[in-house]
């Protein structure tokens, strides 16, 4: 390589490295806007924002599902496997939407506690199987595929 | 399985067919468009090219 | 490879190869994944969308780094061909971010409940889509082409600082968007009855960029080097 094109070269590097990490400081000090929802231990410890729309994550507990009075309204309790929190929703539910299935709630706490979700957001995992192969799974007594990392 | 079944998708038919019909135009765009450009350009230059040669041999 | 006239003239007798088989692996891919793939246990039927959102999520990030590595070329080696190469990539490669966008809201729709959500998997990759706008828009503003090359190159490589942001943003962040299910070091969390038809489908588009490309490289040669010998005796024979 002669001399002028490692130049340009390394000029190029330069700039690249000096764009990383600009880009890293802003997305770092911008890690909490990114983050895309709490869990219910941030609520329970108090990190979540009050008197304001937030998002949270979890896992609908089994059997929780309640349809109290006529129409769409339903609740259910949240959980990341440390704390639980009891969300009240009224709409439409995605269609993955079921116990046992990792999802996240749009909304705010009311005073009882309770969390009021003006939108319910299904997530699912990464792993993704034929039905028979699930049916042979419960039968056989075998773990469910694992959850991932975020807990839900 | 039937072609109706098929064709519904389980009820998904808007999703997925559309996932898979706007993948396929986007596709086919793509390739008719740089397609049509390099056959007008290729006779553009050759009336470009007449002309110039036309010219030339007027002025000499 | 590096001179227009024999790139011409490769891409010429490469293309109709290149498109019969893009046309085989297509169908085999859309079999597979229309057909002979099972149904998933918890999404049914509409994760067949998969087939086509990974293949072309890929795409557009494999098409991005070509584009900048183009452009490390370009500003290192002052290389024509690389300069052709880069800014005919972007337009197929703002097709396929495009297609990776609006098949995920098609998807994200029916099972997560919305079209749209600003997580930063969703926002990074739209963020990708303006920076193919950005070097598109850039390139065609600026009238002096050798001029407009290195701006671009430029544009190219600063915006690969993204790709790694699209790639890790599920697992760096909190996000609606699901982790990856195949990774190059992990044992996929799917069945090869899945994962098969997705790498047909992202071998046919890798074929189909290059057939696109070479298409536009050549229509580009062509225009750009109109003044030289060799576009003249083509043109003329």
């Amino acid at each position: 390589m002669t001399p002028a094109r490692k130049k340009r070269l390394s000029l190029i590097v330069l700039m690249v490295i000096g764009v990383a990490v600009g880009v890293g400081f802003a997305l770092q000090s911008l890690n909490e806007n990114i983050m895309f929802f709490f869990s219910p231990a941030d609520i329970q410890a108090g990190k979540a924002p009050a008197n304001k729309d937030f998002r949270v994550g979890g896992v609908v507990v089994d059997g929780t599902v309640s349809r109290p009075g006529e129409g769409l309204t339903v609740e259910f309790d949240l959980t990341d496997n440390d704390s639980t929190v009891k969300v009240k929703y009224t709409g439409i539910l995605p269609d993955l939407f079921r116990e046992g299935q990792g999802i996240i709630a749009n909304g705010r706490l009311n005073a009882q506690g309770d969390f009021i979700a003006q939108e319910v957001l299904a997530k699912h995992d990464e792993n993704y199987m034929p039905p028979e192969v699930m049916e042979a799974m419960k039968k056989s007594g075998q773990a469910m595929p694992s959850m991932n990392r975020n807990g839900i | 399985m039937s072609l109706s079944e098929f064709l519904n998708m389980g009820g998904y038919a808007v999703f997925v067919w559309s996932s898979y019909g706007l993948t396929l135009g986007v596709l086919l765009i793509n390739w008719w468009l740089p397609f049509q450009q390099h056959k007008q350009n290729l006779k553009k230059l050759k009336r470009q090219y007449r002309q110039d040669r036309k010219r030339n041999d007027s002025s000499s | 490879m590096g001179s227009p006239p024999h790139f011409y003239r490769f891409a010429g007798r490469w293309l109709p190869w290149l498109t019969g088989i893009f046309a085989i692996f297509l169908i085999v891919g859309l079999y597979g994944g229309l057909v002979m793939a099972p149904p998933d246990y918890q999404q049914g039927e509409s994760y067949r969308i998969i087939f086509v959102h990974v293949p072309a999520a890929w795409m557009s990030m494999f098409i991005y780094m070509v584009m900048a590595s183009c452009g490390i070329i370009v500003l290192v080696w002052r290389m024509k061909m690389a300069e052709i190469v880069l800014i005919s990539s972007a337009p197929v490669g703002a097709s396929f971010t495009f297609l990776a966008l609006v098949t995920g809201s098609l998807w994200g729709k029916p099972m997560w409940g919305t079209y749209w959500v600003w997580d930063a998997r969703l926002t990074s990759e739209l963020i990708l889509l303006f920076l193919y706008l950005g070097v598109l828009g850039l390139y065609g503003a600026i009238d002096d082409k050798r001029v407009a090359g290195r701006a671009v190159a430029i544009l190219a490589i600063v915006g690969m600082v993204n790709i790694p942001i699209i790639h890790y943003s599920v697992d760096w962040w909190n996000s609606l968007h699901q982790t990856a299910s195949l990774t190059k070091f992990e044992k996929p969390s799917m069945p090869p009855s899945m994962y098969v038809p997705i790498l047909i489908m992202a071998l046919a588009f890798k074929i189909y960029f290059v057939l696109a490309l070479f298409q536009r490289v050549r229509a580009e040669l062509l225009y750009r080097e109109r003044n030289s010998r060799w576009v003249e005796e083509l043109v003329q024979s």
